[in-house]
């Protein structure tokens, strides 16, 4: 890649950083995203072994 | 097609729907993503007047009209929940409203860096970024207002509201160019006729924009299928949904 390229005409400063806060914004989304829903899974996961439980007691 | 819009109210079928497409929406959207980085970064030509800083539009177009299209979706999802009593209703509300929090959140700060060089400051109160920021506060509200209650139903009937009155903002956020003077250019791409923007600067800027939207919609079934999980545990699909 040229320097050019690289320098955005003397944008550079504003440019990468607008595209870095941009894609921590979308890698923020995708693994919060995937921690919400493994943690839903847990909760649902423990409800279910709760109630195997007290249907084993009864 | 009644048929079909009574299943979306049916969670384990709205917990399949969201399940099979997440592969599909992601796949495509880091496709859309991938041409329009490429093309925005390196082939569209610098613009006779911003330079090589107007390729921020490639990113800040999209963030901005996401944050939009997002509050309206937890609007609509949020009025249906509260007329129809549909649950699923609040679980999308509930699912877009931190997705589109931080969309507002990309818009307001890689507007302003934008805007540092273009304007000569970070920030101004414009119509246009107040009106925005606005926007930010109404989804931190929605989510907050949510949260606060003991009672989970209480709480997302208090943000359905919320969010519903909440709606007016966004067309204010979108004329507020036209309405008032307003150092922000006008709309360039979503307007009455023809975008006022050659191909080689709008191919790229609508191939993010479907980026930005496919990936939302993977992150929106993502976030669903956890909601869903969350608010029936109890019920037997999902009992069977995490015995498989």
């Amino acid at each position: 890649m040229s320097s050019g390229f690289w320098s955005m005409g003397g944008y550079a400063r504003y440019v990468w950083p607008c595209f870095g806060f941009a894609g921590v914004i979308l890698g923020w989304n995708l693994w919060s995203a995937r921690r919400a829903m493994a943690a839903a899974r847990l909760r649902a996961q423990r409800a279910l072994e709760i109630a195997l439980a007290e249907g084993a007691s009864q | 097609m009644w048929t079909w819009f009574y299943k979306l109210a049916s969670p384990p079928y709205v917990y399949g729907i969201a399940a099979a497409f997440v592969p599909w929406l992601l796949s495509a959207a880091a496709l859309a993503l991938c041409y329009g980085l490429v093309a925005g970064l390196a082939i569209a030509p610098p613009d006779y007047q911003q330079g090589d800083a107007f390729r921020m539009i490639y990113v800040h177009v999209p963030s901005a009209l996401l944050s939009l299209t997002i509050y309206t979706v937890m609007a609509a999802a949020s009025a249906v929940a509260l007329i129809w009593r549909i649950k699923v209703g609040h679980a999308v509300a509930a699912a877009s409203a931190p997705i589109g929090a931080s969309f507002t959140l990309a818009a307001l700060v890689t507007g302003s860096l934008w805007g540092r060089p273009m304007w000569g400051t970070y920030w101004a109160w414009d119509p246009r970024l107040t009106s925005e920021l606005i926007l930010l506060f109404l989804y931190v509200g929605v989510m907050s207002l949510r949260s606060a209650f003991e009672d989970p139903a209480r709480g997302d009937r208090a943000a359905a509201l919320l969010a519903v009155v909440g709606v007016v903002n966004v067309p204010i956020v979108h004329f507020s160019v036209v309405w008032w003077n307003s150092l922000h250019q006008g709309a360039t791409v979503v307007k009455l006729g023809a975008p006022s923007m050659p191909g080689s600067m709008l191919w790229p800027l609508l191939a993010m924009w479907l980026g930005f939207m496919l990936f939302y919609g993977a992150v929106l079934c993502m976030r669903l299928q956890g909601e869903l999980l969350n608010r029936e545990r109890q019920a037997l699909w999902v009992r069977e949904a995490i015995k498989s």
